[in-house]
């Protein structure tokens, strides 16, 4: 799949096509500061905390794994980024603007208006554990859709657009099925088609594979490996599937009870734990 | 043009309550025959033979769609020697019966398959599996509907008063045509059923979560 | 034939008047319903309270008041309250419309609550703006979910219309009845009558379930065999009682 020199490719600071998996990620030389920032994030539920003051970055360009225990709020800071779930504390940072918040006068943040938001939406894409293609569009207009009416991109721009990255994601005989009428696997690399039109600099994997039907998984992992390796999407990742984790991802980060409890290189992590939960966890799953 | 008189308000309202009791009684008795014929459509629907089940579901499925005030109308008119009050009883109840008949279909259909095999293994006479069995189970299921229905033939009792059942929306006309104060009685009139409908409807909104649906 | 059908087919034109007269009443009462049920059924989930408690109220209120209060005051009261005086027929009209459009609020108000969750957060990962998401996610989805429910109040709709004779709209009920009254045969006239609503109530139910059809087939939904010529089941009839508490 990956012969081919994808249509996926951004003209500034592409990762080589040949890098070697794990290695180190081209970093935007003019950015002093990381893509993404956790500082000291709380989420709440009630009386139960989920992220208990979580500190985390993401450099340009990376792709990072989460793994742990489920219940650890991996999810949760996938959902915090796409502002599903507003943060209870704490500000996350994107490309050196608050997430969330906006600036008062007097230098103080508080939570942002949608308008904000959906400025802040404009870098992140995000592809969910239930595919959820909108049921009432064909496939292409599930493509089109936001690049037209969101980005307003012209129509026959965004048709031609939506058929390479069908193409990219082998479904180009689909293109005018309803999404009732594919597969589970099918549906899955079509809301990674839809994600990918709207040229996210950073792309949301919540558990992608986790609904999928076993033999399914490999071709939605291949397809997501491409990507890393062939274009220069932030990539953050909650998955069970350590293999991903392994070819995939430079950084993995460990979770548990709302905290990183421990991160590094895949290599590092899988074979040489630090921590006493990571080993135990580890051995759970794999 | 006048405003709204408070003195004929005022007036009007011990006649208005009058007319509720008879409302009332409507409703209950109304209810009664609904809830009990609703019941027996319903299991006769489920008879073994089709020379019972089709002639009572098409007769189910006429009265539901069809008016109720033509219904009542109709009757009034054909049984001119019975009393207005008894013949809005039983055209009420029959009408309704033809909806909760349908919710006891539902509730019967809701009660586990392995429950009438049980009673077969028992061998248990047909009696004694509706009794004992399938209907103590299916109505409980269907109790907060047959309340919903309730309320709204609460509401439409006052088609009652076409057929010259002195009931409260009855004498809110006469009072009307009487003082030349439509206004008076019937904002009160509609006020009445909204302060005695709405608690009933929250109370059956709070059976149907304690009941689970 | 009888007297009655004789005379019913010698003033056919003033029958099909009352049957258009009825018709009228059903189709334009039905279409302010829709509007207001979709106003108050989206103030209903509008993040603002004022508008969430303004269409509580009002559709409280027309559910709780009955129709027949709320047309007669229509009719008798509003023209000494304001001394301006509705057409019989605009007054059936008005009155449907606000007291279905209540009902009505509640259907869009589920059915928009049953459009899955994942619909709203990919449209919002998509960045579509919120009146986007509703227009082209939800209501799409919901719409579907609104039509058995909405078959059953155009229903109920229908069956309501005779109430137009007591206002003096020439509707069928009126025409019927000036018919028996010149023949004597009650039975014959009324059960006429019955037959003609029940023929509409089939046709308008056909019409329904050909709309759910289409709305089904563009969500790439199964539609089942012969699902056009059902009835209205006894779950959808359970689902909107004509008066109840939903």
């Amino acid at each position: 799949m990956a012969t081919e020199p994808l249509p996926l490719q951004k003209t500034a600071d592409v990762a080589p096509a040949d890098a070697a998996p794990g290695a180190a990620p081209a970093v935007a030389p003019e950015t002093g500061h990381p893509l993404v920032r956790f500082d000291d994030v709380v989420k709440r539920y009630g009386d139960h905390v989920v992220l208990d003051g979580l500190n985390f970055s993401v450099r340009r360009g990376e792709h990072i794994t989460l793994i742990g225990p489920s219940g650890s709020g991996k999810t949760t800071i996938l959902r915090l980024l796409m502002t599903l779930e507003k943060v209870s504390d704490g500000v996350i940072w994107v490309d050196g603007s608050p997430l969330s918040h906006v600036r008062t006068p007097a230098g103080v943040l508080k939570p942002a208006p949608e308008k904000h938001l959906r400025e802040a939406r404009k870098k992140i894409g995000m592809v969910f554990q239930q595919f959820n293609l909108f049921p009432n569009m064909k496939v292409l207009q599930n493509i089109t859709e936001a690049p037209v009416n969101v980005l307003g991109k012209d129509r026959e721009e965004a048709e031609a657009r939506a058929r390479e990255l069908l193409d990219l994601v082998g479904l180009s005989a689909k293109i005018d099925a309803h999404p009732s009428q594919l597969s589970g696997g099918q549906q899955q690399r079509v809301a990674i088609a839809r994600a990918l039109a709207m040229e996210p600099e950073i792309l949301l994997l919540d558990e992608v594979t986790s609904a999928l039907d076993p033999e399914l998984v490999a071709g939605v992992l291949e397809l997501l490996g491409d990507i890393a390796r062939n274009t220069d999407i932030t990539m953050l990742c909650v998955t069970h599937e350590m293999n991903f984790a392994r070819d995939v991802s430079e950084t993995v980060l460990m979770f548990d009870s709302g905290q990183v409890i421990e991160s590094g290189p895949p290599e590092k992590i899988f074979t040489d734990p630090e921590h006493e939960r990571t080993r135990e966890f580890l051995d759970a799953v794999l | 043009m006048n405003g709204f008189d408070w003195n004929a308000a005022g007036d009007a309202l011990p006649l208005l309550l009058e007319g509720f009791r008879v409302t009332l009684l409507a409703t209950v008795l109304g209810t009664l025959v609904a809830a009990v014929l609703g019941l027996a459509v319903a299991v006769a629907g489920r008879a073994p033979s089709r020379f019972v089940t089709v002639p009572v579901r098409a007769v189910t499925e006429f009265v539901r769609s069809t008016p109720l005030l033509v219904q009542l109308v109709g009757a009034a008119a054909l049984f001119t020697s019975v009393e207005p009050l008894t013949i809005g009883i039983v055209v009420l109840g029959i009408h309704y019966a033809a909806y909760t008949s349908e919710v006891y279909r539902a509730g019967i259909d809701s009660v586990p398959k392995g429950q009438w095999e049980a009673c077969r293994a028992l061998s248990l006479g047909p009696r004694r599996t509706w009794q004992a069995v399938i209907l103590p189970q299916a109505v409980r299921n269907v109790l907060p509907a047959l309340g919903n229905y309730a309320i709204s033939m609460f509401k439409e009792t006052p088609f009652l008063a076409v057929i010259t059942v002195q009931e409260m929306v009855f004498e809110a006309r006469k009072y009307g045509a009487d003082h030349f104060a439509y206004t008076e009685a019937f904002t009160l009139a509609g006020l009445v059923f909204l302060v005695a409908s709405y608690p009933t409807s929250l109370l059956m909104r709070k059976l149907e979560k304690r009941l689970g649906h | 034939m009888s007297d009655f059908f004789s005379a019913f087919f010698d003033e056919l034109p003033q029958v099909r008047s009352g049957l258009w007269v009825t018709l009228e009443a059903t189709v334009l009462g039905a279409l302010a319903a829709l509007l207001l049920s979709f106003v108050l059924g989206l103030m209903s989930i509008s993040r603002l309270l004022v508008l969430r408690g303004t269409s509580r109220v009002v559709v409280e209120f027309f559910r709780g008041t009955s129709l027949y209060i709320q047309l007669f005051w229509l009719y008798y009261a509003m023209p000494t309250l304001t001394g301006y005086q509705l057409d019989p027929l605009l007054c059936g009209v008005v009155a449907f419309g606000l007291n279905y459009g209540a009902y009505g609020a509640e259907v869009v108000r589920g059915a928009i609550g049953s459009v899955p969750r994942g619909q709203y957060e990919a449209a919002v990962a998509l960045n579509m703006s919120p009146l986007h998401r509703m227009r082209k996610v939800v209501l799409p989805q919901a719409w579907v979910q609104m039509i058995p429910s909405f078959t059953n109040l155009l229903i109920q709709l229908l069956k309501c219309t005779p109430l137009l004779w007591l206002i003096s709209a020439a509707d069928l009920m009126t025409v019927v009845q000036q018919l028996r009254d010149r023949t004597g045969e009650t039975l014959t006239a009324y059960l006429t009558l019955l037959a003609v609503y029940f023929v509409l109530a089939y046709a308008l139910t056909l019409l329904m379930n050909l709309l759910e059809r289409g709305a089904k087939r563009r969500l790439g939904l199964p539609t089942g065999a012969g699902s056009l010529l059902r009835s209205r089941s006894a779950t959808e009839a359970v689902a909107s009682v004509p008066g109840g508490a939903r």
